[in-house]
């Protein structure tokens, strides 16, 4: 068998933690093989190791049956093997072209040669149907294209081996469709790909095989075609997965949240993000918002918690007008937030656990007076709060929350924001990044929340989320609301067209 | 148990402490250079700053203002911002003082609230223009600064002869009266005729005051919330922008203060043309204090002896005054690069586990 | 009016080029990501060392040559302290003000220490500096030639040379596009296999090299003698960097009106028609427009986007 990467028995350790445990990959040629495995499994470790990021403890690398030692990119590089990053690494003032040649400049003289660099950019891209302008600049083209370009990058240092990490996150669901037509292409055109992914649906569609690590330790590689994705999962998460979240039938209340045509300016300069927006989320009922990123989604959230204005319409809550209140009057009027980004601006990272379980609400008794801080009441609710939401931190409530583990900072989140007792409950994207433990208690307090009688606006990219936590479902594109579904009466497919801004029965 | 011991001690101590050590040590290679001996030097400055009554209360009100400017610059840093204009706010903030001792004619204790107040207000005023700017259109700080100290500089240097010329020199201000001094008769006696006066007790109710505010109260909460993590502090409600100004504005008004002691208290008149190290040497006070209050108490007492023995040192030896002003920069540098010293901490660490 | 002009340009070209120099190396640093608030200490730096060099050498060769020599001298010494810097910043991930803070304290502290074990007063005259000349040919064009060729300083068109090959490396040559990747994304020159401290090391030194030049400028054109300050010119480098937008014909505009501005300054108390305008007005002008520039050009800022950034290596 022809194997163009082989990664042997493969140990990383770093302080206190094994973050690979004798791990073995082995990627046919001409293959697409998946590596699959949770957040904080070990993937990225994996793959920075073949990339010369790292270096193993132990074990052996192959690249077309030699041995080698991988020690920085540049050799990975020379061995034919590049990786697209989650987070695209492209200059974003620079063209397409100088991202391409940047670290192996064409000359011509002393002067960069930009214009031959260009054109061998662009026969690439006509080779592979990429499509890219290499004149364009990086930040006036779409994310999508970016990802293209990254892809280019490798092409033009003449990659073979080819390792995608978390390719989908930040497409469209056409963006994916085209994407993986690219990868079918490369694939033709002789090049071999290694896919690090949690989606099991991508694997379905475009991988060979697949293999599956977890907490460090190699789980097994299997044929795709013979493996169902239940299996799969059970693999990645060692039990088995409900794929559904138990909730019992709940009529749904009085109105708590209006949005009444709202308008939102973007943070870029002059775009509007959200236009004329106008939704309902009432007593008991989840509802949850899909669209892909960067639809107007974070904008219509800072807009209903005051970190942004409106340009035009009106926000209500309990039919109170809430559109020109302070961040504070809003919190105070029963709007919690669970943010998108715990770390930006969800917790102060510097501060103990107890110090960020007051964050909204230190100033009101029993927690200060006067303007001086009661910290032994501020201590006792925070107690509480890691008690109640089992948040696991070293010393309690005297821990730096810089020092937790991810999901403990998010369920000291959950928790700070479901004890403000909210009428309103937004959560954007709580469980990102989070392992499935996590994810499953994190659902479990949502859902009690619901059932208490309380209004959640859920916000994520994850559509199996929005599908099996939501009462009823919104799907906003380009800032504009196309419909809202009944979660039970609707599908994957029909919520994945109307991201793409298609609306009910137009397709029939 | 040694372990448990060495656990006790904060990290922070550590460091300071190595970067003093290797500020001397840095001082002696540069005195060994010149050819001098560093034993002699270093025992000189000590004596110059301690060897009286008075050389000590000298030291002490060389470290008065130092204080001052120290919790300015700590008190910004705690709320994320780099108070670089603290020159210009001891200068602006001095001037104020200056004016009112030469312009009101008051019993001494409301004549000395007054003067300090107007260096306060005066510090403070200097202090919010960089805030203003960083709150509402996201200038940085330092760079605003930099211009304030430069134009705090240059209204002085006109304002002091136009309005307050000295009865010899251009350059500088008449002296103020004894009655509007921080100088304090009894405080003077004590020390044996010391410079020394009301500007400790001053900087030392003020490491109190600073303290209280950053640890027990709301506004330091917000403060500090800010400081870390101004995303968050705006999710939470609280208003980023007053608190960078009100932040600004308080450390502008310490520094002020230290300009106060420093032309009314340690001086008599107001030298122009001179831009107050102090207000850079507060930096160096405040980071070797782990940008504490406390620990800003003791670097700066610290550095009062450097500056107040180099004198004697210099009397005595041939070494230039100038070798305190290089120790206190190596200082600063290696309390910049602390990452050096913890690396070093780290590595003996694990060696000792390994054995 | 023509008179007056022509009196005090030259004077404003020769206020103009050191602080142009500076700022040039204040560009290399921050294009490359490292903030350099040390350019001040550095000038000092270039000060001392020509001074010290020139002082020397003067009574033994001829005053020219000298002055050459001690010029070169202050570049070198300029970019060996700036690895003080680059050091804390590239290799410590130490906050870049505050070493910034310490270079300016040390240049100050050390120099004058130095210094004064040469001459005790801590001051370093030197017998005499650049003669100003006038450019054969040039100076005879009608009213350009009076005003740009007539008694200059060489050094003027020297620093004019480095900024146009500054601009040229900058624009054109591949350490140009690495730095300004640095200076913009580290991560994603990093994983194109630039080698960014090596970037960002050339260009901090750089940038002490060429505030070095501009002190020994300031030494042999200006000053006449180190005093162990160069009065708050690396500072309005600075501002004249931030005021040009971290471009080499921004920084040079930039510069040319801070020298234009502070020759009026200067020379207002002996021009009737400036008397009438207070001197304090004059002496604060410049700064108080860069805070103004500032404001302007706050929400279009060209700002590298990582300056200021410690930059690790694997961390993302």
């Amino acid at each position: 068998m022809d194997y163009v990467v082989e990664m042997l028995n493969i140990r990383k350790e770093f302080p206190g933690i094994v973050a690979n445990d004798d791990i073995t990959l082995k990627l046919k040629k001409g293959e697409i093989h998946a590596l699959l495995g949770e957040n904080g499994a070990g993937k990225s470790t994996l793959m920075s190791i073949l990339f010369g990021l790292y270096q193993a403890d132990r074990g052996q690398i192959r690249v077309n049956g030699k041995d080698v030692n991988i020690s920085n990119p540049n050799v990975a590089n020379e061995l034919g093997i590049g990786m697209v990053h989650q987070h695209f690494k492209l200059v974003h003032n620079f063209t397409v072209t100088e991202n391409i040649i940047l670290g192996l400049e064409p000359k011509r003289g002393l002067s960069v040669d930009v214009k031959s660099a260009a054109k061998r950019v662009k026969e690439l891209s006509e080779q592979y149907g990429l499509n890219v302008d290499p004149n364009a600049k990086i930040e006036d083209v779409s994310v999508g294209m970016q990802q293209r370009v990254e892809i280019l990058k490798m092409l033009y240092r003449n990659a073979d081996i080819l390792i995608f990490d978390e390719p989908t996150a930040v497409l469209t669901p056409q963006e994916i469709e085209d994407l993986m037509k690219i990868m079918r292409n490369l694939i033709k055109e002789g090049k071999s790909i290694i896919l690090i992914t949690h989606k099991l649906k991508e694997i379905k569609a475009v991988a060979d095989r697949c293999t599956v690590i977890r907490r460090g330790k190699f789980i097994g590689t299997v044929d795709v075609d013979s493996t169902t994705k239940a299996q799969m999962a059970e693999m990645m998460v060692g039990r088995e997965v409900l794929f559904s979240v138990e909730k019992p039938d709940k009529e749904a209340g009085e109105v708590i949240l209006k949005l009444d045509k709202v308008s939102v300016k973007s943070n870029r300069e002059g775009v509007v993000a959200v236009k004329d927006f106008s939704l309902e989320v009432k007593e008991g009922e989840i509802l949850g918002l899909a669209g892909v990123e960067g639809n107007g989604q974070s904008e219509l959230v800072e807009a209903i918690t005051g970190l942004k204005d409106i340009v035009s319409g009106k926000i209500f809550i309990n039919g109170k007008d809430i559109s020109n209140f302070s961040i504070r009057e809003r919190i105070n009027s029963g709007i919690a937030h669970i943010p998108e980004d715990r770390q930006k601006r969800g917790l102060v990272l510097d501060y103990t656990i107890g110090q960020n379980m007051v964050l909204e609400i230190y100033d009101r008794k029993p927690f200060s007076e006067r303007g001086l801080l009661n910290h032994n009441a501020i201590t006792e609710y925070a107690q509480q709060i890691v008690e109640d939401f089992d948040v696991r931190a070293g010393q309690g409530v005297e821990s730096v929350a810089r020092s937790l583990s991810g999901g403990n900072q998010q369920k000291a989140i959950v928790g700070r924001e479901i004890e403000l007792n909210p009428d309103l409950l937004i959560a954007v994207q709580p469980t990102r990044g989070l392992d499935v433990g996590s994810i499953e208690y994190i659902h479990s307090r949502l859902i009690e929340q619901r059932n208490r009688g309380k209004a959640i606006l859920l916000v994520s990219l994850e559509l199996d989320e929005v599908l099996n936590l939501s009462d009823r479902i919104a799907i906003i594109n380009s800032g504009e609301l196309v419909g809202i579904v009944d979660a039970k009466d609707t599908n994957e497919n029909e919520i994945g067209l109307m991201m793409a801004g298609i609306k009910r029965g137009d397709t029939d | 148990m040694k372990q448990s011991i060495m656990k006790k001690i904060p990290k922070e101590l550590v460091v300071s402490l190595l970067a003093v050590v290797l500020g001397l040590i840095a001082g002696a290679l540069f005195m060994l250079f010149t050819g001098n001996n560093p034993f002699a030097g270093y025992s000189y400055l000590i004596k110059g700053g301690t060897m009286s009554i008075e050389r000590l209360g000298n030291t002490l009100a060389t470290a008065s203002p130092l204080i001052l400017t120290g919790l300015s610059i700590a008190f910004a840093f705690k709320t994320g911002l780099f108070n670089i204009g603290a020159p210009g706010q001891v200068l602006f903030g001095g001037f104020c003082a200056t004016a009112v001792a030469l312009s009101v004619n008051a019993p001494k204790p409301l004549l000395l609230l007054l003067s300090v107040s107007a260096a306060a207000l005066g510090g403070a005023l200097w202090g919010s223009v960089p805030g203003f700017l960083k709150a509402k259109f996201n200038v940085h700080e330092v760079v605003s600064s930099i211009m304030m100290n430069w134009i705090a500089y240059w209204v002085v240097y006109y304002a002091i002869p136009a309005y307050f010329k000295g009865s010899f020199l251009e350059t500088e201000s008449r002296k103020i009266a004894h009655q509007a001094s921080l100088r304090v008769d009894w405080l003077t006696k004590l020390f044996d005729g010391s410079y020394i006066n009301l500007g400790l007790f001053i900087g030392i109710i003020a490491v109190f005051v600073v303290a209280f505010i950053l640890n027990r109260t709301v506004l330091g909460y917000e403060l500090k919330s800010v400081g870390f993590n101004r995303h968050a502090a705006e999710y939470a409600g609280i208003s980023v922008n007053k608190n960078i100004i009100l932040a600004m504005m308080i450390s502008g008004a310490l520094a002020g203060i230290g300009g106060a002691i420093i032309y009314t208290g340690n001086a008599a008149n107001l030298q122009i043309g001179i831009v107050p190290t102090q207000g850079f040497d507060g930096i160096a006070v405040s980071l070797l204090g782990a940008n504490t209050p406390i620990g800003v108490l003791a670097s700066a007492i610290f550095f009062g002896l450097l500056y107040s023995g180099k004198g004697f040192m210099n009397a005595m030896t041939n070494i230039p005054p100038e070798i305190a002003d290089t120790i206190i920069a190596t200082i600063i540098y290696f309390a910049a690069t602390s990452v050096l010293i913890e690396r070093g901490l780290d590595k003996l660490k694990r060696k000792r586990r390994g054995n | 009016m023509w008179t007056l002009i022509a009196q005090i340009f030259p004077y404003a070209i020769a206020f103009t080029i050191p602080l142009l120099i500076t700022s040039l190396g204040g560009l290399f640093s921050e294009r490359s990501g490292v903030v350099n608030i040390g350019l001040e200490g550095l000038m000092v730096v270039g000060s001392f060392t020509g001074a010290i060099v020139i002082y020397t050498l003067q009574p033994i060769m001829s005053p020219d040559l000298a002055v050459w020599i001690g010029l070169l001298a202050a570049a070198l010494a300029g970019g060996v302290f700036a690895i003080l810097h680059a050091f804390a910043s590239i290799n410590l991930n130490a906050n870049q003000v505050i070493s910034g803070t310490a270079i300016n304290m040390m240049a100050g502290a050390l120099t004058v220490f130095l210094a004064r074990n040469v001459t005790g007063s801590g001051n370093i005259p030197i017998v005499r500096g650049l003669l100003r000349r006038d450019v054969p040919i040039l100076s005879e064009i009608p009213v350009i030639g009076r005003l740009f060729f007539t008694s200059t300083y060489a050094t003027t068109w020297l620093v004019l040379a480095i900024l146009l090959l500054g601009w040229y490396v900058i624009y054109k040559t591949s350490y140009g596009l690495r730095l300004r990747a640095c200076g913009e994304h580290p991560h994603a020159a990093d994983s194109a296999g630039v080698n960014v401290y090596k970037v960002r090391y050339i260009a901090v030194i750089l940038s002490g090299a060429f505030s070095g030049l501009g002190g020994g400028i300031l030494l042999v054109t200006i000053a006449g003698e180190f005093t162990g300050s160069v009065a708050g010119l690396g500072f309005l480098a600075l501002a004249a960097l931030i005021f040009g937008q971290w471009k080499p014909l921004g920084i040079l505009g930039a510069t040319a009106f801070f020298g234009l501005a502070s020759t009026i300054a200067n020379v207002s108390s002996v021009i009737p028609m400036l008397k009438v305008i207070p001197g304090v007005i004059l002496k604060v002008f410049p700064y108080i427009v860069t805070l103004i520039a500032l404001v302007a050009f706050s929400k279009s800022s060209q700002a590298p986007k990582a300056a200021g950034e410690p930059y690790e290596k694997g961390k993302r």
